[in-house]
């Protein structure tokens, strides 16, 4: 740790994994329901659930990338932050719209937008961390050294947090006001997101691997480049089906087949970063998370992506298992792993260590994606199956979901392995142990027999 | 990567070519705001009804279990065609009575069956959901979905 005001990053870090560990365990929850549905369904049914399950991971990715800036940007501008205090102030405000949010889903007070059902008055909340944020954040670039890094960082975080006015923004027309919600959600996860997962990708590059930053930032620049000439325009293969104009079929199609790119160049970038690379980091759990969460993002928002979006297939495919498949590998593998990786790079030195617990970590890492690899898999085959008998043959859904059952029963499974995973990361970053679990062997550059 | 690539051109391309898809965006964004004022969603006014309809949607939720013109969660069908799969699409009355039937049975408490929940609505309420799913029936979808079974 560089500059003192980076330890802000520290608490940001730890509440995003309390709500991480929340999130996980309200989708085994969720999974459990799917298994044996009586359960809990007067108490606590499955919709306050899902709420739970998707706002706590929503909101925990955002503590994550406000995390990194905070960790990234003095660093990068090579000054402390602006304020400490309004970094701070953001934390309380955030932490407590999200507990007054569960709080309310739980008394059954929420609106009904997916995604966007806090209500009125954590939106503020959200609206008025996020600005004191932006002012936060970029007082402190604006008076220190400008990169590539901080700009596409800062113009990720910029134009998420303008896209927010779109949540208050709900026409009583149901057209218009899908429409407007994709704003919110596609423009975010498939564009702008995408801007603060690469900028922080590429600051983990720089730092881990030790290539030239003129080689990253042309490489961050033009993975941009690519995420928002897809990205934009591809935000049409959600308008296919809502009352739209048809030509989004066309559209939709095209650029959202183009958003596979970037995702390809961020894998290759990892790794062409590492082969390039000169320097032996100490660090190695968090190149793994990072080489992870590129691979895992190209397949789950790449191909998993792909899979279903022209609008011939979308046509039937639409609204089953398959998109479930998709949206848990694509959120796994470009924002969970990324800001797992951040996390692993940061903690060790926000707490003045050498990297610990780094065996541990690495089995997390390897719980995790192989339970989500595996619950993609049989989501995926749930959804082959439900598209072909219910929009193909045109059985009735209930009938079709009976006969799926054995796909839910595997999916719970692999949500066992993934919140195990997700526990043991946690606990490796918490608690420091003295010795890690198997002892790295002597460093030798010559090649074995 | 090419020599005549250098990182200022890169970031030159990002910034250009950025702000002309978010031009080309908009500028279909706005044709399809009036598509869906003026062709799509023109078959049935947006009475109160349907508005009250949209709000008691919101209010409980539905979309964390059920489809709507195939988004939301996947654990309850599709409500988009629900009226037209009922057969009552056409009549209001009968749409109303059919809805008010299923909403008041619920939960069934039919063990290894879905539940939904008992959200003790008013006929008011139960009329302006039934209206709000005709009302979204009845939008132009481009087809979908491809069959009854939603």
């Amino acid at each position: 740790m560089k500059y003192q005001t980076q330890r802000v990053a520290y608490w940001y870090f730890l509440a995003a994994m309390g709500l991480f560990g929340i999130q996980v365990l309200g989708g085994l929850l969720a999974g459990w329901i799917y298994v044996s549905p009586n359960f809990l369904s007067e108490i606590l049914p499955f919709n306050i659930i899902r709420m739970i399950h998707t706002n706590a991971l929503i909101v925990w990715l955002l503590l994550g990338f406000f995390g990194a800036a905070y960790f990234m940007v003095p660093e990068e501008s090579e000054r402390e932050i602006y304020s400490v205090k309004l970094a701070y102030l953001q934390l309380i405000i955030l932490v407590v719209g999200t507990l007054g949010a569960v709080g309310s889903y739980l008394v059954g007070i929420h609106g009904g937008r997916e995604f966007l059902e806090q209500p009125l008055w954590v939106k503020f909340g959200i609206l008025v961390a996020a600005l004191i944020f932006l002012f936060n954040i970029s007082m402190t670039v604006l008076a220190g050294k400008k990169t590539a890094i901080t700009n596409v960082l800062l113009m990720g975080l910029w134009l998420l947090s303008l896209l927010w006015v779109f949540a208050f923004i709900n026409p009583d027309n149901l057209s218009l006001d899908k429409m407007y919600w994709w704003f919110v959600v596609h423009l975010w996860v498939e564009a702008t997101w995408e801007l603060v997962m690469a900028a922080i990708l590429a600051f983990l590059l720089l730092k881990l691997t030790g290539v030239d930053r003129e080689v990253v930032e042309k490489w961050l620049y033009v993975i941009v480049a690519t995420a928002l000439f897809s990205g934009i325009l591809g935000t049409g293969h959600h308008f296919y089906w809502i009352g739209l104009p048809g030509y989004w079929q066309w559209v939709g199609s095209i650029f959202s087949t183009f958003e596979v790119i970037p995702f390809f160049l961020m894998m290759s970038f990892a790794f062409i970063m590492v082969w390039k690379g000169k320097r032996n980091h100490p660090n190695k759990a968090a190149l793994l998370w990072s080489l992870g969460s590129s691979t895992v993002a190209f397949f789950g928002a790449g191909v998993w992506g792909f899979l279903h979006t022209l609008h011939g297939v979308n046509f039937y495919s639409h609204g089953t298992q398959i998109t479930a498949a998709h949206g848990h590998l694509s959120f796994y593998g470009a924002y969970v792993a990324l800001n797992l990786a951040i996390f692993t790079y940061a903690f060790p030195l926000l707490r003045g260590r050498q990297p610990y617990n780094q065996v541990l970590n690495m089995v997390s890492f390897w719980l995790m994606t192989g339970g989500m690899a595996f619950m993609t898999f049989v989501l995926t085959f749930a959804g082959t199956i439900q598209t072909h008998m219910q929009r193909v043959v045109g059985d009735y859904y209930m009938d079709v979901q009976d006969s799926l059952s054995i796909f839910y029963i595997m999916r719970f499974g692999a949500g066992i392995a993934v919140v195990i995973g997700a526990l043991l990361f946690i606990y490796s970053q918490l608690v420091i142990r003295n010795r890690e679990i198997i002892e790295p062997g002597p460093a030798v550059t010559m090649p074995g027999e | 990567m090419a020599e005549f690539l250098t990182k200022s051109r890169a970031r030159n391309i990002f910034y250009g070519g950025s702000i002309f898809f978010v031009v080309v965006f908009i500028i279909l964004t706005a044709q399809s705001h009036k598509y869906v004022v003026e062709v799509s969603t023109a078959g049935m006014p947006l009475s109160e009804e349907v508005i009250l309809g949209k709000h008691v949607w919101e209010r409980h939720s539905c979309i964390n279990c059920h489809t709507l013109h195939g988004e939301g969660a996947y654990f309850a069908p599709e409500v988009g065609n629900v009226m037209t799969r009922w057969g009552v699409q056409d009549d209001p009355e009968d749409a109303f009575d059919t809805l008010k039937g299923w909403m008041e049975a619920q939960p069934s408490g039919i063990e290894g069956r879905r539940q939904m929940p008992q959200f003790n609505l008013t006929d008011a309420e139960i009329r302006g959901l039934a209206e709000f799913f005709r009302w979204a029936d009845q939008t132009d979808t481009q087809g979908w979905p491809p069959n009854d079974a939603g």
